[in-house]
């Protein structure tokens, strides 16, 4: 099994502890898998601006690096379902639609494909669980508060093989942290707000780390702690899982 | 009413405020937690969700033999049938109506249809004395603003301010914010009202093919006060509100309130098939840029919306915003989608209005796919041209950099090196982002730029 890890552009730039735990942690579960260099950014901040049509580069990029893999794994649910939704090629129509098959986020890829039951990893901490919304919703990595249906979450189910971690509960366990790609910028007010509510809810129910299966998120609200001087971190949960923060 | 302010700007002003934002959320998710109660007790709820959503497919795809069913059997009832192809024709329709029994008071009955016709501003201009006989239409009416939400129009209002208003209009105490005080006083102000107005209007929420029957949902009662007491009753219907048939209200009715607040069903569910002895009863059928959604492909099941309001409640940018912000009678995620339709230009900042998170379309009690329709709608607004042109030379840039590898790379190491070396040149006043949140902290290496030494492939 051949595995193409896809490492979105603010992770590779901003977060390479997240990207190598994310390596890491495949590798020790025995998977194949290696990192193809050229790869850029799937193009969702032009698509969700309205510039899906900007978006052709970065999609003959990404099929260009990634073909030839059974499986693509990235630990970001947003950019994931962005390929899986938008990743067109107008010359190999049949190639893309193959490779929207074979995307996965990394929570999943080891529920469903690696069909993980044990992890040799501790975390001796106090952690809320934030479901981004792209993963949950658009990717079903867990149940969402929204429906009639019975409750399941693959995240949570990955965080309870971790010896010691304390998941704690929210008062609102689905609510969007309000990053939204350019939406922080495009609409600072609100988005500020809903990241400062989100935040508060994981401080009152006295977390230690916040985590998440997308960093985009945890940026956003790793900005608004740092800004209020809180000791609460952020934490990607490849690292969790990978058993240690990895900085080398 | 908003000037030229888009919805960015508008929530901006709304945000000055905190606790009013802190309120406003905490209200309006209280209200979603209610529809979570009661949906959860209701076993087959998502089939309940996927029947209405099917139903509602089956009216958009042959609305015209259902309005022409409808069109028969109401008239065959004795109720007049009016086609209004648009906003002006249908507030035409009703000045006329009222202008031929010389009739220069009505009271009207929640309907967001005649919020999108501005019918109030209509008739008022010609000399017709509109009272809304809903209680927070009332409100809203006194306070001249738009309703801020469709099925609690004055839910950004807190009692203090109700209190003012009354004070004002309705000679209640000065400094008087007790609910049931300011309630019992809009109750005798109004049943004046009631008695005297020779035509009511009401909002219709399931006209029937079948049988030429209408379904008006009040918890009020006020829709059945007006109409009753009134020799004239004017029914005001979007085209898209038909059914096929009778025993469909059973999945609707079923839907609509506990989606809306949580109830099991209205107060009052009232059926009005024909007009009473001596009276007159008329339906305006009004199209205003329906006909144009039922052809757009991607949008067209926008129009299966039962105007229930949980999308706005669960919106967490609606809940943070307040409804204004939406500059449209239809505020929230729906609102955003329907906006468009009528024009482009002018709301060509709403679609853009939402993290889509998903949440609206999940609650939608006909399965509306809203969020979908949010990203759809900004392809077509920028592909229109609406776009600002700042944006369009930003998107061109970034997409430009992430399009190549080697742009990319350099870029990356670019704005790492700046960070580290200048801070300020990033964390500053003209950075949206910094305003109230730090920028990440710069690593070293990229995960590029790591994996080349340690696995050296």
């Amino acid at each position: 099994m051949k595995v193409g890890l896809f490492i979105p552009c603010y992770v590779d730039q901003f977060y390479p502890g997240a990207a190598i735990a994310t390596l890491q942690l495949l590798e020790k579960l025995g998977v194949d898998v290696s990192y193809p260099p050229n790869q850029t950014c799937c193009g969702q901040p032009m698509a969700n601006s309205g510039f899906e049509h900007l978006t052709g580069d970065c999609n003959r990029l990404f099929i260009k690096n990634f073909s030839g893999f059974d499986y693509i794994v990235c630990p970001s649910g947003s950019c994931v379902l962005h390929i899986k939704h938008h990743l067109h090629s107008e010359t190999n129509e049949a190639e893309a639609a193959a490779m929207r098959g074979k995307v996965y986020e990394l929570v999943e890829f080891m529920t469903d494909i690696l069909k993980v039951e044990t992890l040799n990893a501790e975390f001796p901490h106090k952690v809320g669980l934030h479901q981004s919304c792209h993963g949950q919703r658009g990717l079903y990595l867990s149940q969402m508060t929204e429906l009639v249906a019975p409750a399941f979450s693959k995240p949570r189910q990955l965080l309870n093989m971790v010896k010691d971690l304390e998941i704690m509960p929210l008062d609102r366990p689905d609510e969007c942290c309000g990053f939204g790609g350019t939406f922080c910028v495009a609409e600072e007010a609100v988005s500020v707000k809903m990241g400062q509510d989100r935040v508060a809810d994981h401080l009152n129910n006295g977390v230690d780390y916040i985590t998440s299966p997308d960093l985009s998120c945890l940026m956003h609200m790793e900005g608004i702690l740092h800004r209020r001087g809180s000791k609460v971190k952020v934490i990607h949960i490849a690292e969790i899982l990978n058993g240690k923060r990895n900085q080398d | 009413m908003t000037g030229n302010k888009d919805h960015a700007a508008l929530a901006e002003v709304f945000n000055k405020d905190e606790d009013r934002v802190d309120w406003h959320d905490e209200t309006l998710w209280f209200i979603r937690k209610k529809r979570d109660l009661a949906v959860n007790k209701i076993d087959n709820w998502e089939e309940l969700r996927e029947t209405a959503s099917q139903i509602k497919n089956n009216v958009l795809s042959n609305l015209s033999n259902y309005l022409q069913e409808f069109e028969a059997k109401a008239s065959a009832n004795g109720v007049i049938v009016h086609w209004a192809a648009d906003a002006a024709e249908h507030n035409q329709i009703v000045l006329d109506l009222l202008k031929q029994q010389g009739i220069t008071q009505m009271v009207k009955s929640k309907s967001m249809l005649t919020e999108e016709c501005h019918l109030n501003e209509h008739l008022e201009a010609n000399g017709i004395d509109v009272i809304d006989s809903d209680l927070g239409e009332r409100i809203v009416q006194l306070a001249k603003e738009m309703p801020s939400h469709i099925v609690l129009p004055c839910i950004h209002k807190k009692k203090e301010e109700i209190g003012e208003l009354f004070h004002e209009h309705l000679g209640t105490p000065a400094g008087n914010a007790d609910p049931q005080f300011l309630t019992e006083t809009a109750r005798q102000h109004l049943r004046d009202v009631f008695l005297t107005r020779r035509a009511a209007l009401t909002g219709v929420n399931f006209a029937i093919a079948e049988t030429g029957e209408f379904v008006v949902c009040t918890n009020e009662g006020n829709a059945d006060m007006g109409a009753h007491l009134a020799d004239i009753h004017i029914a005001s219907m979007g085209i898209e509100k038909i059914i096929p048939e009778r025993k469909h209200l059973s999945v609707f009715l079923r839907l609509l309130t506990r989606s809306a607040t949580g109830q099991p069903i209205t107060t009052y569910s009232s059926h009005f098939s024909k007009p009473r002895k001596g009276k007159e009863m008329h339906i305006i059928l009004v199209d205003n840029g329906r006909s144009i959604q039922l052809g757009r492909e991607d949008f067209r099941n926008s129009l299966k919306c039962i105007r229930c309001g949980a999308c706005m409640n669960t919106c967490p940018v609606y809940r943070r915003s307040g409804g204004h912000s939406y500059h449209y009678a239809i505020s929230g995620p729906i609102g955003a989608i329907l906006a468009p339709n009528l024009d482009m230009e002018k709301y060509a900042d709403l679609p853009f209005a939402s993290t889509l998170c998903g949440s609206c379309s999940n609650v939608c009690p006909v399965k509306i796919d809203i969020h979908d329709q949010l990203y759809k709608w900004r392809q077509v607004i920028v592909q229109k041209g609406y776009a600002p042109t700042a944006k369009k030379v930003s998107m061109q840039a970034i997409a430009n950099v992430l399009g190549s590898s080697w742009k990319y790379h350099v870029a990356g190491k670019a704005a790492r090196t700046v960070m580290q070396l200048a801070p300020f040149a990033v964390n500053n006043k003209f950075n949206p982002w910094y305003k109230h949140r730090d920028m990440p902290e710069v690593p070293e290496k990229s995960f590029g730029e790591w994996y080349k030494i340690n696995r050296n492939k």
